[in-house]
């Protein structure tokens, strides 16, 4: 029974916290850019959007903070230039 | 009035009997697609560089490029966003060329651009005359705004695979997606098999 995986969930167990998030305005998010460091709000990002997706860049130092790619019933969020957002969640959960 | 001159005669190609890639459509204008501000490279400062699989670099300047044979070339041009521009006139040398003299055994390329841009695509992709560093379009100069001094030009790949302001090309034992193959396009992106998405 004792194994080094014995403290992983299935990440299914994150779905409700996902849902949550992802369901409040991402845009008010604070953000740290994970090239300088800079925080600002997330729709402070440089958005770049006639592309073949949207890419959103630091308004410090012009790094990549996010690329969102949007298919038919599918979408695809790359936030490796981020390394937080701080979101405000509403009251009461 | 091109339209009603006969193919054969004129050797123009009419909208109407034009065949497309699948889900494509036909665009007379050169629409401008960037993921970022457009780079002011001048000729002075650029520079080329193959770098291969051990480490050894390949590098070319501007009056080197350009002291190599070029070609001038008609093409046509298909963007993941789905318009096509058909009969495209460039100049540029033959990444044949550039690699004449280039030892490597690798199976990947992963292109890079001035302004961090990056795609990736299969070396031989790139050889065989399918692939040119392109400095002339239209009879003209390559603009900035359409990856001017010179961009790779891989023309049977959607567009995004032709990197705009290219910078180098590194080749590697293992493929590693790019700017956009890493968030939901295509590794491969063949037009004529419509790769546009992971799945597809
Ligand atoms: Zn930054």
């Amino acid at each position: 029974m004792s194994t080094n995986d014995d403290h992983h969930l299935d990440a299914n167990a994150a779905g409700g916290a996902l849902r949550e998030i992802f369901s409040v305005d991402v845009t008010a998010a604070g953000t740290s850019c994970a090239t300088c460091a800079h925080s600002f709000t997330f729709a402070e990002a440089l958005l770049h959007a006639w592309a073949p997706g949207l890419v959103g860049r630091c308004p410090a130092c012009g790094e990549v903070v996010f690329r969102l790619v949007r298919a038919p019933g599918r979408a695809w969020l790359d936030l490796r230039g981020t390394t937080c957002l701080d979101i405000r969640m509403p009251e009461g959960r | 009035m091109a339209g009603l001159v006969s193919r054969g005669f004129s050797g123009r190609r009419r909208t109407g009997d034009v065949k497309l890639p699948p889900g494509q459509y036909l665009t007379e204008d050169f629409p401008v697609l960037s993921s970022g501000p457009t780079p002011q490279v001048r000729t002075e400062r650029w520079e080329f560089t193959i770098t291969t699989e051990t480490g050894a670099e390949h590098h070319w300047d501007w009056a080197a490029l350009r002291a190599l044979p070029a070609e001038r070339f008609t093409t046509d041009l298909h963007c993941v966003t789905k318009w096509s521009k058909l009969g495209t006139t460039w100049e540029g040398v033959s990444l044949d060329t550039l690699f004449a003299g280039v030892e490597t055994t690798a199976g990947y390329a992963l292109a890079h651009s001035y302004g961090g841009y990056t795609t990736n695509l299969p070396l031989e992709d790139l050889l065989g005359g399918k692939a040119w560093i392109a400095f002339g379009y239209g009879g003209k100069d390559l603009a900035a705004e359409h990856g001017g001094p010179a961009r790779l030009l891989v023309p049977h790949l959607y567009l995004w695979k032709s990197a705009k302001w290219v910078r180098g090309i590194r080749l590697m034992n293992a493929d590693t997606p790019g700017f956009w193959e890493g968030v939901g396009y295509h590794n491969y992106g063949d037009p004529w098999r419509e790769q546009r998405y992971w799945s597809d």
